[in-house]
């Protein structure tokens, strides 16, 4: 089963980039297969990693580096280049581990999504369910969106496909009540996951930021010892403002990891990348797809082969 | 950590302000600030590339060199050559000449498409229009009712039917048709431009809708994909327009840059905020000059205007040349601001204003607002006129009185002291730049 779904995951990232119409698949290729390592090279690589949303600064970093190895190993073929790319990636992201993640947080505890607008945290969050049910684990959805239109009968849905409890007030009530009912539902269960879907929110708006400040606050004097994760969800597609809103978001709360969404895209979501790098926040789960089972733990492998594939 | 692309420019141009006469080797460093800030911001880099060699070869060149003011010169061709890469001209909402004008919002998922059709719809009701809103989005859970509700807000017409996408959109029209309503929006599901099965069917909706529009809905803080997905949606159904939405944040939107260079279709509208009337016209001449840090003074003044009438302006203006600034003025000011919309927002559309040292971590909210009305409330009407008798005992009073403290109120009064130095300031500038919008270097 384990097996089955690791090879749907590698095949549907694959799947993605072969379909695409960029030329960066057909870059990489071309780079590695050139005779020697010239400063062309060097040029297209740190294209490659642009483009990738890898960003500038870890960009520069990343090809300096190689560049060193490079010339104490004495390596000349750009295909042993690319084995080299691939390790410092892989290392790169290994720096910080993804220690804990939603499956190994221990019999009860609360899971808080939080994010810019459309990255997708409602669907990410009904994936999540699906995969603790999978578990044997009682899983109730938190409503608390108030804000949008309509989020809590999209949170609803994803409730009933997954077969999770659910927890809402009225559109338009107070994000943090519905937040400590859920919890005080939790503890009289005694075991079981919360997920709470908040309201997506650009980290410029200080009245939100503050709002979201005060949902992890009350979260944590009730939860009381509960394992608290919060993570953030990016959007693959995102830029270098992913970094920003990270930061954002990192400050406000303290992130325990980030879900990195739509990778079944063309976008390499290199940003998590630069996002785990100056933040130290693991990537903890990737999403690819509209389908319930489409999500799973990231590994850097993984995600290294198909960002240079 | 990151400077914005304003900043960035600003920078490169202070540095350039210093010499007297333009080197090449001054132009290869600014070229390479600029690369470097324009790769930041998310415009792709090949775009980078062509648009960086553009204006070397137009900067080099003696058209710089022997020219008087050299920055002056480099400025006008970095914001000429940007204004052109976003398009030249305005764009509008095209009406059709026989109704009902057909629009259909295409994008992927979560760039703001069913936000943007209901905001589309009140920009054309606001023309006088008589939308209706059809729910095509049948696959998003609860992407159906999240229009309604829309639709209930603002009270707008929405057409929703428990079917197929083509079979929506087919009796959606005759709806409109029969109800006589002449604008059709229809929202579609988000999809990714590499899933064929979902591509097929916009294909087989636009076969059977015919819009006279389609517009793609991008989110401004996309990355370096912008250009694949532009591409995609291009070669597969050929759109007239692109809606650029989530600017109220703080991604400096190179995806723009990169679209319009990639499709040249025109960036028609953008879309910055969570209210129903936070979609505007896009205007590249004005997109490139907030890129390049002067502020975004003309939509600002475009705004001002829709929530005040131009003789209220008129005395303002007097008043403020003649420093006769009240708090009676603040506060009509305030109230008319709030109108504009969230004041953060309006803070930043300000000339000066990303870059001015301090105001950067200035928050204002509109909390503040409330707060600075009270106090001024609390002020008697010879106070409001002569701020200057507001001393101590008068200071105690007013805190009493609006509920706040004597530090907020002496905070109001500094803060009344510089906007009115500012606003003579602004007055000034825009005197000078004319309404051609020169640069004030």
């Amino acid at each position: 089963m384990l097996q089955k779904k690791k090879s749907k995951l590698l095949k549907r990232l694959r799947s993605g980039l072969s379909k695409s119409r960029t030329n960066l698949s057909y870059q990489i290729k071309n780079v590695f297969q050139r005779e020697k390592i010239t400063d062309e090279v060097w040029d297209d690589l740190e294209a490659i990693l642009i483009g990738a949303d890898i960003g500038m600064d870890a960009t520069l970093a990343i090809v300096d580096d190689l560049k060193k190895q490079i010339k104490t190993e004495h390596i000349f073929d750009p295909g042993e280049l690319k084995e080299f790319l691939k390790k410092e990636l892989i290392k790169e992201l290994n720096t910080c581990p993804n220690k804990i993640n939603p499956s190994n947080l221990g019999d009860i505890s609360i899971i808080l999504m939080v994010g810019v607008n459309g990255t997708g945290k409602t669907t990410s969050i009904g994936k999540l369910a699906a995969q603790l049910r999978g578990e044997g684990k009682s899983v109730t959805l938190v409503a608390a969106d108030t804000f949008r239109a309509a989020a809590i009968e999209q949170l609803q849905k994803w409730a009933e496909r997954s077969g999770s409890n659910f927890i809402k007030h009225q559109r338009g009530a107070d994000a943090a009540a519905v937040v400590f009912d859920a919890i005080q539902s939790l503890r009289a269960k005694g075991s079981g996951v919360n997920i709470v879907d908040t309201a997506g929110r650009l980290h410029t708006y200080v009245n939100l930021m503050e709002e979201l400040k005060k949902i992890k606050r009350v979260t944590l004097r009730e939860a009381d010892g509960i394992p608290v994760l919060t993570l953030l969800v990016i959007d693959a597609t995102t830029g270098q403002n992913g970094i920003v809103q990270a930061k954002a978001f990192h400050e406000a709360l303290g992130l325990d990891g980030l879900i990195l969404t739509k990778l079944d895209g063309t976008a390499k979501g290199g940003i998590a990348i630069a996002i785990q790098q100056q933040l130290g926040v693991p990537i903890t789960m990737i999403g690819f797809g509209e389908e319930i089972d489409d999500m799973g733990p990231f590994k850097a492998e993984d995600f290294v082969e198909a960002l240079l594939d | 950590m990151f400077q914005s692309l304003s900043d960035r420019l600003q920078n490169i141009f202070s540095k350039l302000k210093g010499h007297g006469k333009l080197s090449p080797s001054d132009v290869d460093e600014a070229m390479r600030e600029i690369r470097l800030a324009l790769l930041e911001a998310d415009v792709n880099f090949k775009v980078v590339k062509n648009f960086v060699n553009k204006i070397k070869e137009r900067a080099v060149g003696a058209e710089v060199l022997e020219s008087l003011t050299p920055s002056q010169q480099v400025i006008k061709i970095v914001n000429e050559e940007m204004t052109a890469l976003l398009g030249s001209t305005e764009s509008k909402l095209l009406y059709a000449s026989q109704p009902p004008t057909v629009v259909m919002l295409v994008g992927l998922q979560g760039s703001g498409k069913t936000t943007a059709t209901a905001k589309l719809a009140h920009l054309a009701r606001n023309q006088g229009k008589h939308p209706l809103l059809i729910a095509a989005d049948i696959y998003r859970p609860a992407a159906i009712d999240q229009l309604i509700a829309l639709g209930e807000e603002n009270n707008l017409p929405v057409y929703h039917m428990d079917e197929k996408p083509e079979k929506i959109v087919e009796t959606g029209l005759k709806e409109a048709t029969k109800r006589a309503l002449d604008v059709v929006i229809v929202d579609t599901a988000g999809r990714l431009h590499i899933d064929e099965n979902m591509m097929d069917e916009l294909v087989r909706l636009k076969k059977l809708a015919r819009p006279h529009q389609i517009l793609l809905v991008v989110d401004s803080m996309t990355g370096q994909d912008a250009v694949n997905l532009a591409k995609s949606f291009q070669d597969k159904l050929d759109f007239d327009g692109i809606i650029l939405t989530k600017l109220d944040g703080d991604a400096r939107g190179g995806a723009a840059l990169s679209i319009r260079e990639v499709t040249g279709r025109p960036i028609k509208f953008i879309s910055l905020g969570e209210k129903i009337n936070s979609l505007e016209v896009f205007h590249p001449d004005r997109m490139a000059s907030r890129i390049l840090g002067m502020g975004d003074v003309l939509t600002l003044i475009e705004k001002a205007q829709a929530a005040s009438d131009s003789q209220q302006a008129e005395e303002l203006e007097r008043k403020i040349r003649k420093s006769e600034f009240t708090f009676e003025d603040f506060l009509s000011q305030m109230r008319q601001l709030k109108k504009m919309g969230p004041i953060s927002q309006i803070i930043k559309m300000l000339p000066g204003m990303p870059s001015a040292s301090g105001m950067k971590n200035l928050n204002v909210s509109d909390k503040d607002m409330v707060r600075i009305e009270a106090i001024i409330e609390s002020m008697t009407p010879e106070e409001r006129i002569k701020p200057a008798i507001i001393k101590g005992s008068r200071r105690e009073r007013i805190a009493k009185g609006s509920g706040t403290s004597v530090r907020d109120v002496n905070q109001l009064l500094a803060q009344f002291n510089q906007t009115k130095k500012m606003m003579k300031k602004m007055l000034g500038m825009s005197k000078k730049m004319g309404r051609k919008g020169t640069f004030p270097f």
